[in-house]
C-alpha cells in the first residue's frame, strides 16, 4: 500500500499500546487517536483500561510497549509536565485546583509554579482570565473569588480555562458530567461544542451513553484492555455500543424477581434534621425496594444519614420490626440490622490504602473474630466468598482497593456490608460512576436480596433506575417527603413534577 | 483459584519494598564491622541491643499512634515522669510491685488523657501531646524538685540489670513487648481497626468502627510502653533523673518512619519499627567506637533519617525519576 500519507489533524496517535500491572494487564496493543476537531469518545465497562490509557498519555504512567505520535513527530511522555508541554491536557473527575487562591491564579498555576522564578504581572493575568470566562460562558463570576467560593460545575469550567491558556490542543475529560445538573450538563456540551470548533482534539470518557450520542463524533471501545474498535458514531446505535462493551447484547439491565412483603420492617415517623429534613416519615416492608428520590441537595442524603446515625436528628422515631430503636450512631444502626452504602465510595465507602479483605470485613469484623481475635482464614474465606459471588475483578484479595476500577471498589463497598448480615440495607447512588455492566450487576443483586427478604431504600437521582427496580417511591422536595408513588403506575414526568415542588393530587 | 493465594511476591522491586530497610541494617552492620573490630563483640552487641531496648519499646506504642494517623510527643516526659513517682514511692519504703504497677498505671493514664483530647476534644494531636509534653516534665520537676531520686531496691533492679537467661532484662522485655504488638497489631479486632481508622477515618466512622475509643487505646498504649519504658530506665540508672528522656520521643518517631510507617497512618508496621530503632542504635554505637563527638552523632543521625527515607521513597516510586514523578502525581491530587 505504500507509506500512508501523513495525516495533518491527527493531533495525538498511540500505535500498540501495552501496560501490566502485578496480575493484570490493563492494556494490550491499543491503537487510539484523536483528530483535531474531533469530539472522541473513549467506552468501556470499569476496568477496561480507560484510565490507563489517559494516565500514560498525561505521563503519569509509562507504557510498557508501543509509540506515541504527537502531530505526525515520535514523543516520549515520561511526566505530567511532558505532557503538558505536548499540548496534552487532562480535566480531572477530582479537581487539581487549589482552594484558597482566586480564579485566576488557578488558571495561571503552571505558569507561576512551573518556572521557579517566572512572574506574571498581575494586571495581564487577571485580564487574560476575564477573557477566558467569558469565552467559556462564565462571566458572572469574579476572577478574584478563591475558587473554594465556586459550584463544582465553575470550577470545572477554571480547570478548562486552565487547559486553554495552556493552548492544550488535546484535551481530556474523565466523566466530566458526573456531578453536574442538568443545565449545567448543557453548558458542558456548549463548550465542548465550541472548542471542537476551534481545532481542540477532546477525550471525552463517561457512562452516560446519552451524552455519547449528543457530542460524540467518533467512538473507540475498550474491553479488558483490548482494543474493540473505532468507529464514527454516525455507524453506532446504542445496542451497538453497549453489546461491544460488555461482549454479549445486553437483554436485560433491570431485573425483577422479587416480591414485597406484608410485614413492615422499618417505619420513620417525623425525622427532622436541622435545615435539612422537615418531619419526614416513611415505611418499608419486608422484600420491599422503596425508592426515595428527588433533586439533588432535597434532603435524600441526610434523611438516610438520620436513619444510619451518621447525622444528628432532632426529632422524629424509628421503629425496626415495630419496635422503637435509639440509633445515634452507625454502630447503634448495624447493631440493628441497617447498613448505608454511603454515595461517595473512595470518601466515605472504602479505606483505599487498605486491601480487599480488609475493605470487605471491616463493618462485620466481630463476626469473624473469636476472643477479640481475627480468624484470618475465616475472613479470607468469606471475602473470597463475596469477590466469587459479586464478579469482583482483581488479582488478588491482598489488592490495595485504590488501584481497582470503579465498579469493582462499588462491590467492594457492597460485600461490606453484606458481610453485616443487614437485613434493611440503604444503598444512595449504588451506581454512580460505574458502567453499564457493573451497573446491571448491582440492579441485580438488589433484587436477589429483596428476594431474601431484605429491606432496600434505593436513593438514587437516576429516575429509571429508582422507577425499575423500587416497588413503591417517595419523594422528596426541599427537606420534606412531598409524595408517595407506586412504581407500578408512576412516570418519570410525574416523578419530575413533585420534585420540582408540584402540588400532590392523590391519584387513586 | 489463584485469586484465594496471597499476590507472588515476583518483582525484585516488590522484595526490596518489603526488605530495604532491613538491607540497609544490615550494610550498616557490615560498614560498621569494617570501620571497628570491637563492633561485631557479642559484648558490643550486647550492649548496643541493651540501649536499643528503651528508644525500641517507646517507638512500639508510637508506631500504634503513628499507624492511627496521631502522633505523640509526650512519651519522653511521660518517662521520666513514670520514673519519678515509682523511685519516690520506693524510697519511701513502698513495695516494688506496687510501684512498678502504679508506674505503668500512671503511663497509661496520662496516654488516656491524651487520647480523650484527642478523640472527643478532637484537638490535633500534635498538640495535645506537646502539652502533655510540657506537663509531665514540669511534673517531674515539681515532684522531684529537680534533684534525682535514688532506688536502692534490689528486686527493682532486675529490670535494668537482670537478664532471662543469656538475654539481658530490657532486651526479654523489648521483645516481648514486640511479640504482643506484632500480634496485636496483625490479628485482633481492635489493632486491625487502627488501620483501618488511620487509612480513612471517616469511612471506618461510617462502617461502625468505634474510633473515638480506638483513638483512646492507642494513645493508652503509647502511654503503657512510655512507663515501661520509664521503669527500666530508673532500674538502669538506680535512681529517677528529672531529665530523663529528653527528647526521646524524636528518636522514637525517626525509629518508627525508618521502619517505613506512613506518617499519614494506615500503614506500617512494628516489625519495621525495630529495624529502624536497630538502625539508630547502631549508628550511635559505631560513632562512639569510633570516637566520634555526641555533637557530631546528632548530625550523623539526621542526615541517616533523611538518606534512608529518601531511599525508601525511591524505591517505593519505582525506577528513575521516581522522585519527580512522586512530587508531580502527589502535587496534582492536590
Ligand atoms: N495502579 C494500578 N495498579 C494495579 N492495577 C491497576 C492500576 N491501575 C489500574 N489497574 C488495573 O488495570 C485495569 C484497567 O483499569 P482502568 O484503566 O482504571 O480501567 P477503566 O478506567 O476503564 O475503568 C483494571 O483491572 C485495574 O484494576
Ligand atoms: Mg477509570
Amino acid at each position: 500500500m505504500g507509506s500512508p500519507p501523513v495525516e495533518n489533524n491527527i493531533l495525538l496517535r498511540m500505535v500498540g499500546i501495552s501496560k501490566a500491572f502485578p496480575g493484570v494487564v490493563a492494556l494490550d496493543g491499543v491503537d487510539f487517536e484523536v483528530r483535531a476537531g474531533e469530539v472522541h469518545a473513549l467506552l468501556g465497562e470499569n476496568g477496561a483500561g480507560k484510565s490507563t490509557l489517559v494516565k500514560i498519555m498525561t505521563g503519569v504512567y509509562e507504557k510498557d510497549a508501543g509509540d506515541i505520535y504527537v502531530r505526525g513527530r515520535k514523543v516520549d511522555i515520561r511526566s505530567p509536565l511532558d505532557a503538558q508541554r505536548l499540548g496534552i491536557r487532562i480535566i480531572h473527575q477530582e479537581f487539581t485546583l487549589i482552594n484558597d487562591l482566586s480564579v485566576a491564579e488557578n488558571i495561571f498555576l503552571d505558569a507561576m509554579g512551573g518556572r521557579m522564578f517566572g512572574w506574571v504581572p498581575c494586571r495581564r493575568m487577571r485580564a487574560e482570565s476575564r477573557e477566558l470566562l467569558r469565552r467559556l460562558g462564565l462571566h458572572h463570576v469574579s476572577v478574584d473569588t478563591p475558587v473554594r467560593d465556586l459550584s463544582v460545575a465553575e470550577q470545572q469550567i477554571v480547570e478548562i480555562a486552565r487547559a486553554l491558556r495552556e493552548e492544550a490542543a488535546v484535551i481530556i475529560m474523565d466523566e466530566p458530567t458526573a456531578a453536574l445538573t442538568d443545565a449545567e450538563v448543557e453548558r458542558l456540551m456548549d463548550i465542548i461544542r465550541q472548542l471542537r470548533a476551534g481545532g481542540t482534539g477532546i477525550v471525552y470518557i463517561s457512562h452516560k451513553l446519552d451524552e455519547i450520542m449528543a457530542i460524540a463524533d467518533r467512538a473507540t471501545v475498550l474491553r479488558d484492555g483490548r482494543l474493540v474498535g473505532t468507529n464514527p458514531m454516525g455507524e453506532l446505535t446504542r445496542e451497538e455500543m453497549v453489546r461491544m462493551m460488555v461482549g454479549r447484547p445486553l437483554t436485560k439491565l433491570y431485573v425483577r424477581n422479587h416480591r414485597p412483603g406484608r410485614e413492615v420492617a422499618l417505619e420513620v415517623r417525623d425525622m427532622s434534621v436541622p435545615g435539612r429534613v422537615h418531619g419526614a416519615s416513611l415505611v418499608a416492608h419486608k422484600g420491599e425496594v422503596v425508592g426515595i428520590t428527588g433533586l439533588m441537595g432535597a434532603g435524600q442524603s441526610e434523611l438516610v444519614r438520620a436513619i444510619f446515625g451518621a447525622v444528628p436528628r432532632t426529632g422524629g422515631e424509628i421503629k425496626l420490626h415495630g419496635r422503637s430503636v435509639d440509633i445515634r450512631s452507625p454502630q447503634d444502626a448495624i447493631r440493628h440490622g441497617i447498613a448505608l452504602v454511603t454515595e461517595n465510595r473512595k470518601e466515605e465507602g472504602l479505606v483505599l490504602i487498605l486491601s480487599v479483605v480488609a475493605n470487605s470485613s471491616l463493618a462485620a469484623l466481630d463476626k469473624v473474630s473469636r476472643f477479640g481475635f481475627v480468624d484470618v482464614a475465616e475472613e479470607r474465606r468469606q471475602a473470597a466468598d463475596y469477590v466469587e459471588r459479586l464478579a469482583i475483578k482483581t488479582p488478588s484479595l491482598d489488592q490495595e482497593v485504590d488501584s481497582l476500577s470503579g465498579g469493582n471498589q462499588q462491590k467492594v463497598v457492597l460485600s461490606k456490608w453484606l458481610a453485616t448480615e443487614a437485613d434493611v440495607i440503604v444503598m444512595a447512588e449504588p451506581t454512580r460512576g460505574i458502567d453499564v455492566g457493573a451497573k446491571a450487576e448491582v440492579y441485580a443483586l438488589i433484587d436477589e436480596l429483596a428476594g431474601q427478604g431484605k429491606t432496600i431504600l434505593l436513593v438514587s437521582s437516576e429516575l429509571p433506575e429508582v422507577i425499575n427496580l423500587s416497588d413503591r417511591i417517595y419523594v422528596m422536595h426541599e427537606g420534606r417527603i412531598v409524595a408517595e408513588l407506586d412504581a407500578a403506575t408512576t412516570s418519570q414526568e410525574e416523578i419530575g413534577h413533585y420534585a420540582t415542588g408540584g402540588t400532590y393530587h392523590e391519584s387513586a | 483459584m489463584s485469586l484465594l493465594k496471597p499476590q507472588a511476591v515476583s518483582a525484585p522491586r516488590q522484595w526490596i519494598r518489603r526488605y530495604g530497610m532491613l538491607l540497609v541494617l544490615l550494610a550498616m552492620m557490615v560498614l560498621a564491622s569494617l570501620l571497628s573490630d570491637r563492633f561485631l563483640t557479642s559484648n558490643n552487641l550486647m550492649n548496643v541491643t541493651r540501649q536499643v531496648a528503651i528508644n525500641a519499646i517507646l517507638a512500639a506504642g508510637m508506631t500504634v499512634v503513628i499507624l492511627s494517623g496521631g502522633i505523640d510527643l509526650s512519651v519522653g516526659s511521660v518517662l521520666a515522669l513514670t520514673g519519678a513517682v515509682g523511685a519516690g514511692m520506693m524510697a519511701a519504703g513502698g513495695n516494688w510491685l506496687v510501684a512498678v504497677l502504679a508506674m505503668l498505671g500512671l503511663g497509661t493514664l496520662l496516654g488516656v488523657v491524651n487520647g480523650f483530647f484527642v478523640a472527643y476534644g478532637q484537638l490535633p494531636p500534635f498538640i495535645v501531646t506537646l502539652a502533655m509534653m510540657a506537663f509531665a516534665r514540669g511534673a517531674t520537676l515539681v515532684y522531684t524538685n529537680g534533684r534525682p531520686i535514688t532506688v536502692l531496691n534490689n528486686a527493682f533492679q532486675w529490670f535494668g540489670h537482670g537478664s532471662v537467661g543469656p538475654v539481658p532484662a530490657p532486651v526479654a522485655i523489648m521483645i516481648i513487648v514486640y511479640l504482643a504488638f506484632y500480634i496485636f497489631l496483625n490479628r485482633a479486632t481492635l489493632g486491625r481497626l487502627i488501620y483501618a481508622v488511620g487509612g480513612n477515618e471517616r469511612a471506618a466512622r461510617m462502617s461502625g468502627v468505634r474510633v473515638n475509643f480506638i483513638k483512646v487505646l492507642v494513645y493508652a498504649m503509647s502511654g503503657f510502653t512510655a512507663g515501661l519504658a520509664g521503669i527500666v530506665m530508673t532500674s538502669r540508672l538506680f535512681s529517677a533523673q528529672p531529665t530523663a528522656g529528653a527528647s526521646y520521643e524524636l528518636d522514637a518517631i525517626a525509629a518508627v518512619i525508618l521502619g517505613g510507617t506512613s506518617l499519614s497512618g494506615g500503614r506500617g508496621s512494628v516489625t519495621g519499627t525495630i529495624i529502624g530503632a536497630f538502625i539508630i542504635g547502631i549508628l550511635g554505637n559505631v560513632l562512639n567506637l569510633l570516637n566520634v563527638s555526641s555533637f557530631y552523632q546528632d548530625v550523623a543521625k539526621g542526615v541517616v533519617i533523611l538518606v534512608a527515607v529518601l531511599l525508601d521513597r525511591l524505591i517505593h516510586a519505582g525506577g528513575k525519576g521516581a522522585l519527580r514523578k512522586g512530587v508531580a502525581s502527589r502535587a496534582q491530587q492536590a
